[in-house]
């Protein structure tokens, strides 16, 4: 619901695109700041660590600042590498997932690489080989992670369950078979466990140069994946059954989407751990989400989010070392997903509120000027339409009563709506009552005319009954299009600007008064009679 | 106290090859069973409300809220953590919903995005307190049920393991819940707007549910591990939910299966590994195992949603409706006096595989309705009377068609292929009674009479 009504919205208020690389680079710069003093002012609050005397506490960490953010140690330049690809990678490919809806499928996943890892280890041992030779735990991780999946999507293809529960079921006990087989595998010879706890918790800060280089391989496939396939994944991402009708192979597709999951998963599994990998698939993708309408502008986003929380919280926990590196990057991680809910140029929290605030304001200035003008109408009954008239009607001044007698809308409201008109010109305020100026009543006939032409269709075309009108033309009125307003005139035979403001259908609408009564109404015109049957009396 | 019988009787029945301590091993299937039982109640709704990762959500993202209970109380098994683990779940189901309406994010990566940050947040409030508290995340998150009997708490005299009692106390609270609530539940279960105009709140009765589920996920987990309630929360509710439509019996169902999972997850945890040679293994892990496995069995074998029986039930019908088009192509052939088909012929003709046409045909023979003469396949007299009825059905169908639904004539065949599997008599004489009683379908060709 919201997507519908913000993109709408987002269409009416008219947001000029001209700013819009103004904003986002404001934005990039306040989320750059920001981090950077949320750093600095953890750096600044944290105890230091050797706490016996100030000054050495201080040198120390100079030095370490200065080593670490040069990289000077070779851990740190291969861990940070390390995640900054990873997190790349995950950026790209969560994405894919999170528009798919199938955001936590990573979670699951993860989870259910658990038993094949614990059964590899088995194997290799039961066959005599090295139960800790990573690509062999690898191949069992991705084995049984695929398998997860196609468990997650069997279920929820073919039973009634939908993919929550799908997930929920895979993820408990797959993990919990892994957990069982744990237990045993602990009792087989105990040194040689202790390795397969590291993914289930990762050991981000103890990473090796051969992590690194099989994260930055993998990495690079599905990066190669993603873009090559770029194409077909966003139409099956945003149209499947589309997808599917023109001769695309979803199920291939679908199925090589996960492919590069697991992967993605699997090889970041045993270097960051569980909960950091979940969250390296999610956040950067969903943060993105905010900042653009556009998928490979989303996916660049994704991917440098990613890489940017990752290099950063690596960085803060290299630090100080009694942050845990994993966390950090999660933290950093989603202190960015905060930063592009509230300042997303596109989808954020608070662009929407003023888009929703400058859509009220146009609405009550253009009820405004519509009570207006049906008051003047009113007072100048007994005038015909002629340009005297016309100079006459503008004339007469509206008391601020008889304008909130109209609509059921606060006094607050009312007046601040009126400031804003004389603001812009539209209006004057005489002696506590209103005028329109020049501006404000052509803009005012404008809009009357809007209205009426929407209600004489209503009428005329979509039978509705003559009573009912005034309130949906009032709903529509203020996102007519000048096309629609072309075509309307097209429709009713209605003769283009040279008048100004067709009759009434209904005769002027008092605050209280029942509609019912119009029919009688001193004006006569009042209309059931097809609209174009009066046209040629205006002219 | 729920599994105790079961358990003896099983003890008594198979010789499993373990040693069964009522002491120990009765305790922790009774704290599993409970534990089983007071997360599955909440778990219906769960299912039923496609919120089931929030039970996985919630039992990751407690972690700072015990950290920062530890933090004031030091102490493990204060009510202080329960407190803050339940005020932290609260706030994961409260930062999920805003981030999915105000952010307009899915509702998946609304809850992995809070449940990362916040578990993250707790691992750092952990670490950066090691020294000061002596907790081990390993302990809160994978709690050990085989530790618990261990623990005891002095009720009325007996020693009683305070998880139990803890978890009795969950399990009559959430029971209580859902008996008292279960109108609303249901109704805002399953159609929320429905409950709204009927002046129930979805919103409160979305909230109470998610605070009852914090509280279990916190009393589960500190005493059984969280992979055992994050099952326990999805996997007998959705075991349930395949197995019947109503309510009440799925819940009723549910708890059963909670129940028996434990019983049985602790008995492979012991009996399993025994087989090879090796001590038991983690209870809590083979207790989802067992869940998983009746989630399993009711999937395939569910008598009305399970997939197995679907896939013969669907079976069964084609190879009906093969039958059907057989005997009716053999009628044709025998009116247009044409020489009896052989069965590969057939087969061709109706796009039957052969092992499909081979069962057809085997069916047939039994029932007595086609004979085979050499290697041609006759109708006997049995079978040239259904025949006769198809086809009068099949001719009936395209008059009707033609006559009183306007469709055209080039069209009516497909629509009439598929009506005249499922038209009996009744059918067919209110059909001719329609028609007029027809002698020609569209095409020209004889309605056969009734036989």
């Amino acid at each position: 619901m919201w997507h519908a009504k913000t993109s709408r919205m987002n269409a009416l208020a008219g947001i000029a695109s001209g700013d819009r690389g103004v904003r986002l680079s404001r934005g990039l710069l306040l989320l750059a700041l920001l981090t950077v003093s949320a750093t600095v002012c953890h750096a600044r609050g944290r105890p230091s660590p050797d706490a016996s005397s100030q000054s050495s506490a201080f040198q120390w960490t100079d030095t370490q600042w200065g080593r670490v953010l040069l990289m000077k140690d070779y851990n740190t330049r291969i861990v940070i590498f390390g995640v900054a690809v990873l997190g790349g990678a995950s950026g790209l490919v969560g994405s894919f997932t999170l528009l798919r809806k199938r955001a936590l499928m990573g979670d699951a996943l993860s989870h259910a690489s658990l038993p094949g890892i614990a059964i590899a280890f088995i194997a290799a041992n039961w066959f005599g080989g090295d139960e800790k030779s990573l690509p062999w735990l690898l191949v069992g991780a991705t084995a049984s992670g695929l398998l997860g999946v196609a468990v997650i999507l069997v279920i929820r293809n073919q039973t009634r369950l939908k993919e929550d529960a799908a997930l929920g079921i895979v993820l408990s006990v797959f993990f919990g078979a892994g957990v069982a087989l744990l237990g045993v595998i602990q009792q087989m010879d105990t040194g040689h466990a202790a390795g397969l706890e590291g993914f289930i918790y990762g050991k981000t800060a103890s990473m090796r140069a051969a992590d690194a280089r099989l994260i930055a391989v993998t990495s690079l496939i599905v990066i190669a994946g993603c873009l090559v396939l770029f194409k077909e994944l966003k139409l099956l991402c945003f149209d499947e059954g589309f997808a599917g009708a023109q001769g695309f192979p979803v199920i291939a597709l679908d199925a090589g989407l996960m492919t590069m999951v697991v992967l993605v998963t699997i090889v970041g599994l045993q270097a960051v751990g569980l909960v950091l990998m979940i969250a390296l698939l999610v956040i950067p993708a969903a943060a993105a989400r905010f900042w653009t309408e556009t998928m490979w502008r989303m996916m660049l986003w994704a991917a440098l989010l990613g890489t940017g929380g990752s290099i950063v919280g690596g960085l803060v926990s290299a630090l100080f070392p009694g942050l845990p590196s994993g966390a950090m990057i999660v933290l950093v991680c989603s202190l960015f997903f905060f930063v592009s809910m509230m300042l997303g140029t596109r989808r954020g929290v608070i662009i929407r509120l003023i888009r929703r605030m400058r859509l009220n304001r146009r609405i009550d200035r253009q009820h405004l000027l519509r009570a207006m003008y049906e008051q003047l109408e009113k007072s100048s009954g007994g005038l015909d339409d002629s340009g005297l008239a016309e100079r006459a009607k503008r004339r007469i001044s509206v008391s601020l009563g008889k304008l909130l007698s109209m609509r059921s809308w606060s006094r607050r409201r009312l007046s601040r709506a009126i400031e804003r008109a004389v603001e812009d010109e539209l209006l004057r305020i005489q002696d506590g009552a209103c005028k329109l100026t020049q501006a404000g009543f052509t803009e005012a006939a404008r809009l009357t005319r809007q209205h009426r032409l929407w209600e004489m269709y209503l009428i005329a075309y979509a039978d509705v009954a003559t009573a009912n009108v005034d309130r949906d033309a009032d709903k529509i009125e203020h996102v007519l299009a000048p096309e629609v307003i072309d075509q309307l005139e097209d429709l009713l035979d209605e003769q283009g600007m040279t008048i100004p403001v067709p009759q009434s259908p209904h005769g002027p609408l008092g605050s209280g008064e029942a509609i019912g009564v119009l029919g009688t109404d001193a004006e006569g015109h009042a209309g059931v009679e097809p609209p174009h049957d009066d046209s040629g009396g205006h002219q | 106290m729920t599994g105790e019988p079961f358990v003896a009787w099983i003890g008594q029945m198979l010789p499993l090859g373990f040693s069964w301590n009522w002491g120990l091993d009765g305790w922790i299937v009774v704290i599993g069973g409970l534990a089983a039982v007071a997360s599955s109640l909440l778990g219906n709704f769960l299912v039923l409300r496609k919120m089931s990762m929030l039970g996985d959500a919630i039992t990751h993202a407690v972690l700072p809220g015990i950290a920062v209970a530890f933090l004031l109380t030091q102490t493990r098994s204060s009510p202080a953590m329960f407190v803050g683990a339940v005020i932290v779940g609260l706030l994961t189901a409260v930062f999920t919903e805003w981030i999915r309406g105000a952010g307009g994010v899915d509702e998946g990566a609304s809850m992995g995005v809070v449940f990362t940050s916040l578990f993250a947040l707790g691992l750092v409030i952990l670490v950066q307190t090691a020294d000061a508290v002596d907790l081990d995340p390993n302990c809160v998150l994978y709690g050990s049920i085989e530790l618990t009997p261990l623990d005891t708490v002095s009720v009325g005299g007996r020693d009683v393991p305070r998880a139990a009692v803890v978890l009795a106390v969950v399990t009559v609270v959430n029971a209580l819940f859902v008996l008292l609530f279960f109108k609303e539940l249901r109704l805002t279960s399953f159609d929320p707007a429905l409950a709204t105009t009927m002046g129930f709140s979805s919103k409160w009765m979305h909230y109470g549910l998610m605070i009852l589920v914090s509280v279990t996920a916190v009393a589960c987990f500190e005493s059984v591990g969280s992979i055992l309630v994050v099952a326990m929360f999805i996997v007998p509710a959705a075991a349930a939910y395949m197995l019947t439509d109503r309510l009440g019996l799925m819940i009723a169902i549910s708890v059963a299966l909670a129940i028996v999972s434990a019983v049985l997850g602790h008995v492979l945890a012991l009996s399993v590994p025994a087989w090879m040679g090796y001590r038991s293994t983690t209870t809590s892990g083979m207790i989802a195992v067992a869940a998983g496995g009746l989630f399993f069995t009711a999937a395939t074998l569910g008598p009305r949603h399970g997939v197995l029986v679907k896939l013969v039930r669907r079976q069964l019908l084609s190879l009906r409706i093969l039958c059907d088009d057989i005997v009716a192509s053999l009628f044709r052939g025998e009116e247009l006096e044409q020489q009896p088909p052989t069965a590969t012929w057939l087969a061709g003709e109706l796009f039957a595989s052969h092992w499909s046409m081979k069962a057809a045909l085997a069916m047939l023979r039994r029932r007595g309705e086609v004979a085979d003469q050499h290697d041609r396949l006759q109708l006997t007299h049995v079978g040239r009377e259904r025949g006769q009825r198809l086809v009068r059905s099949h001719r009936l169908w395209e008059q009707y068609l033609v006559d009183r639904a306007g469709s055209g004539a080039e069209r009516i065949h497909d629509q009439a292929e598929r009506f005249e599997h499922f038209t009996d008599r009744n059918l067919r004489d209110e059909l001719a009674k329609e028609t007029d009683t027809p002698v020609e379908d569209p095409h020209g060709r004889p309605i056969p009479d009734e036989s």
